[in-house]
């Protein structure tokens, strides 16, 4: 009887494994962002575009309207695809759009927005992409929407149709 | 100096490159993993303590970052499961030789 017991207990334990095992394999070893993620707007500094003017979170997250902080290049493909809806959100009165600069020339980045318009109302530049990292950014384009200096919406990838109207019904 | 380059070297061989599988931030030439070292140098030279670069990191990425993540209520089990089969393996051999004694 003794005997028994061992070999049984062995097959349930060889069993678990695999399928804790098994079930790793189908999950997804791509970073998946963490939802609770830190919902302050983090404090930094950045010069503008063009004019190198300094200007810190604090000051340009003050307001009580709506804020889009966009994360864009102009080598960075689906950049493009969002455009047409930064515009589209642009005629929201309610809505700043906030650009940074990933890493890019700025004589690039003016003939990308030249090219296809420009929905900022303010660029700020980030050369060496250590701003996007105080976002918790890992890519471009990536998107937070703000409101009373708290992130409620982060979008990771371009805005689609179905974020763009989300967004819209966000900011009403 | 020498000392807060090998510091940086070492934090950075224990961060995940995010957009890069299978590489730390220390192996990888992705944009994503320069910039992250230029931060972890920054936090160095202002003097940040090993852990604290950890978990600033942690608040803006999530345990994934590390690759050598912490104990806590995700991976108790990954940290826990060893030494259990340690015990248990022990057990079994302990209960053995006891019973080839008698």
């Amino acid at each position: 009887m003794k005997l028994k017991i061992i070999p049984i207990i062995l097959i349930i334990f060889f069993s678990i494994i695999f399928i804790i095992f098994f079930k790793g394999l189908q999950k997804t070893s791509i970073y998946t962002p963490d939802e609770n993620f830190e919902k302050n707007v983090p404090s930094f500094t950045a010069k503008v575009i063009k004019t190198g003017v300094e200007n810190s979170s604090e000051q340009l997250f003050s307001g009580d309207q709506f804020y889009l902080m966009n994360i864009w290049a102009s080598w960075c493909a689906p950049c493009r695809a969002e455009h047409n809806f930064l515009m589209k959100l642009k005629v929201n009165e309610n809505l700043k759009i906030i650009g940074l600069n990933y890493k890019d020339k700025e004589k690039n980045a003016l003939n990308f927005l030249k090219e296809l318009k420009n929905p900022y109302d303010k660029i700020l530049v980030d050369g060496d992409g250590t701003i996007a990292i105080d976002w918790g950014a890992y890519g471009v384009p990536e998107s937070f929407l703000i409101h009373n200096k708290k992130i409620i919406k982060k979008i990771i990838g371009p805005i689609d149709e179905n974020l763009y109207l989300d967004i819209e019904r966000l900011i009403k | 100096m020498a000392q807060e380059q090998s510091l940086t070297y070492k934090i950075t061989k224990n961060l995940r490159c995010l957009v890069c599988q299978g590489q730390s931030v220390y192996d990888s030439d992705s944009d994503f993993a320069n910039s992250l070292k230029i931060v972890v140098q920054r936090k160095v030279d202002e003097g940040m303590s090993e852990n604290d670069i950890y978990e600033f990191l942690k608040t803006k990425y999530g345990e994934w970052i590390l690759y050598d993540p912490g104990l806590n209520k995700k991976t108790y089990i990954l940290w826990l499961l060893p030494i259990l089969l340690f015990l248990i393996g022990g057990a079994i051999i302990i209960k053995k030789l006891k019973l080839k004694k008698t």
